[in-house]
C-alpha cells in the first residue's frame, strides 16, 4: 500500500480508490461541535457527546480550544430535517454547555439555506447566543441573493478582503478565513482565485513556520470526490503555500459529514452540518440531503465514530458516539 | 368532400406550426439536468424546473441567461431566438452541465 501519495496522486481520493481510501475511516454525523484543543501545538478534534461533553482527558486538559460549527442552512424546511433551526439550538446548547468556555468559534458557511435576509437574521439571533465570537466562511447557500452575497458581505465582510477572505490570530495561532464559494466555472471544482492566493502568499510572509495555522473554509481544499465537485480545483496551490509550517489544520464544511485525512504536517477536516446528512462521497445517485425517519434523525446524527491514525502522527484524532 | 380535405389540411398546417417551436421541459433532478442535452427549433421556449431539495441555477456558459435561485419546484424559462449551441451550467454546482442545440 502507497502511504506516501505524490502530488499527482493527491487529487485522486475517492470510493474508486481503495488504497487511497483505507487512509481514512469516516463516518457522517452531525447534531452537535467538534471540540478543537490545541496540544503542544497541534490541534485536535474531539467530538463532543449529546451532553455537550468530552470525555477524552487531553481536551480537558488543553489550556486553548475552540469550536467550529457548520451548514445550518436555516431556511431549508425539506424532509431530511424540517426544522434546522432547532438542531442549529441544539449545537449552540452544547456549545454553551462545554466545561471550558471555547475562545472563538468558527462557522465553516451556509450559514442560511438561500441567502433571505430573514434567514440571515433568524441564523443571528440563534448564534449570538454563542459564547465566543463567531468567525465565519461563506457556503454557496449564503451567495444565493439577488446581488450575489452582498447580504453576507454586508453582514460578515467588514474588514475582510476581495469576497470575505481574512486573516487573525488568537492564542498564538494564525486563523486564515479562505473564500471558495464565488466565481464557478462550468465543469470546474470550487476555486479561490489568483487575487485571493496571492494575497495569502502575502499573509503568510509575516507568519514564522513555528506558529501553528488554522485554515478555514466552506468546500474542502483538497479533492474529495470530483463528480460532486467536492473540491477546490486551485486548493493545491494554497496548500502548497503552507506546507513548510509545523502545523497546519484545514478545516472546512460543504459536505455535512466528517472526513479526514493527514499530508505531512497537513491536517485536512471535514466538520458535519447542524441540519441535514449527505450521502458519503459516491454512495448515492447524487449529494443531495439524506433523509433519515423522522424519529431517528438525532440517533442517526449521533452514531460517530471517526478516527484517523496515519503512522505514527499524534494527530487529529476523533472519537465519539453523539448518542 | 375536397373543401373539407382542403380545410383539414389547412387546419393540420396551421396546428403543425407551433408543434415545431413548442415549449420544452427539462427537469433538474438529482444533481442533473434531463436531458442533458437537446435539440430544439428556433423560437422554443425551454423551462427548466428544479425537483431537487436544493436550490440550483441555470446559467449560460456566457451568460446569456441566468436563472437566480431555484428552489425546489421554482422553474426559469428561456426562449431560444438565434439558432445555435448553448452551454450552460449550474453555477451553484459547476459539475451539472448541459447543453441546447437550436437548429434554424
Amino acid at each position: 500500500m502507497d502511504l506516501h501519495p505524490t502530488p499527482h496522486d493527491k487529487r485522486t481520493d475517492g470510493p474508486l480508490d481503495p488504497d487511497r481510501r483505507t487512509l481514512l475511516k469516516c463516518s457522517a454525523w452531525a447534531g452537535a461541535g467538534v471540540l478543537w484543543a490545541l496540544s503542544g501545538g497541534i490541534p485536535r478534534a474531539f467530538a463532543l457527546d449529546q451532553n455537550g461533553q468530552t470525555s477524552d482527558p487531553a481536551a480537558l486538559a488543553a489550556n486553548f480550544h475552540f469550536v467550529q460549527i457548520s451548514d445550518s442552512h436555516i431556511g431549508f424546511n425539506k424532509e431530511a430535517n424540517p426544522e434546522p433551526v432547532k438542531t442549529l439550538q441544539v449545537a449552540i446548547d452544547k456549545v454553551i454547555a462545554l466545561p471550558k468556555r471555547p475562545a472563538l468559534i468558527l462557522h465553516t458557511g451556509d450559514i442560511t439555506h438561500l441567502s433571505k435576509a430573514e434567514e440571515f437574521d433568524t441564523a443571528a439571533q440563534l448564534l449570538k447566543a454563542l459564547p465566543a465570537t463567531v468567525h465565519y466562511v461563506p457556503g454557496e447557500h449564503d451567495t444565493l441573493d439577488e446581488g450575489g452575497g452582498q447580504l453576507y458581505l454586508q453582514r460578515y465582510g467588514k474588514g475582510t478582503k476581495g469576497n470575505g477572505w481574512y486573516s487573525f490570530d488568537d492564542h498564538g495561532v494564525h486563523f486564515i478565513a479562505l473564500v471558495n464559494v464565488f466565481n464557478f466555472q462550468a465543469g470546474h471544482e470550487a476555486n479561490l482565485g489568483a487575487e485571493q492566493i496571492a494575497w495569502l502568499a502575502d499573509d503568510l510572509r509575516a507568519v514564522t513556520t513555528s506558529t501553528p495555522i488554522v485554515v478555514f473554509t466552506h468546500i474542502p481544499l483538497w479533492t474529495i470526490y470530483q463528480p460532486w465537485g467536492w473540491g477546490t480545483e486551485d486548493g493545491d496551490q494554497a496548500i502548497a503555500l503552507l506546507r513548510k509550517y509545523g502545523s497546519v489544520t484545514v478545516l472546512n464544511g460543504h459536505i455535512h459529514q466528517v472526513i479526514q485525512k493527514v499530508e505531512g504536517n497537513i491536517t485536512f477536516h471535514t466538520a458535519r452540518g447542524t441540519a441535514y446528512p449527505q450521502p458519503a462521497p459516491g454512495a448515492a445517485p447524487s449529494p443531495g440531503p439524506m433523509t433519515v425517519a423522522a424519529d431517528q434523525l438525532r440517533n442517526y446524527l449521533g452514531i460517530t465514530d471517526v478516527r484517523a491514525t496515519q503512522g505514527d502522527h499524534p494527530l487529529a484524532l476523533i472519537d465519539s458516539t453523539l448518542i | 368532400m375536397k373543401r373539407l380535405l382542403h380545410g383539414l389540411a389547412l387546419i393540420c398546417l396551421t396546428v403543425s406550426i407551433p408543434v415545431w417551436a413548442q415549449d420544452v421541459k427539462i427537469d433538474i433532478k438529482e444533481f442533473m439536468f434531463g436531458p442533458k442535452d437537446l435539440t430544439v427549433a428556433l423560437g422554443t421556449k425551454v423551462t427548466w424546473v428544479n425537483d431537487d431539495q436544493i436550490p440550483h441555477t441555470v446559467a449560460e456558459t456566457h451568460k446569456l441567461f441566468r436563472s437566480g435561485a431555484l428552489d425546489t419546484n421554482d422553474s426559469f424559462s428561456y426562449e431560444f431566438t438565434t439558432a445555435g449551441t448553448y452551454e450552460y451550467f449550474c453555477a451553484l454546482h459547476p459539475q451539472m452541465i448541459g447543453k441546447i442545440i437550436v437548429t434554424p
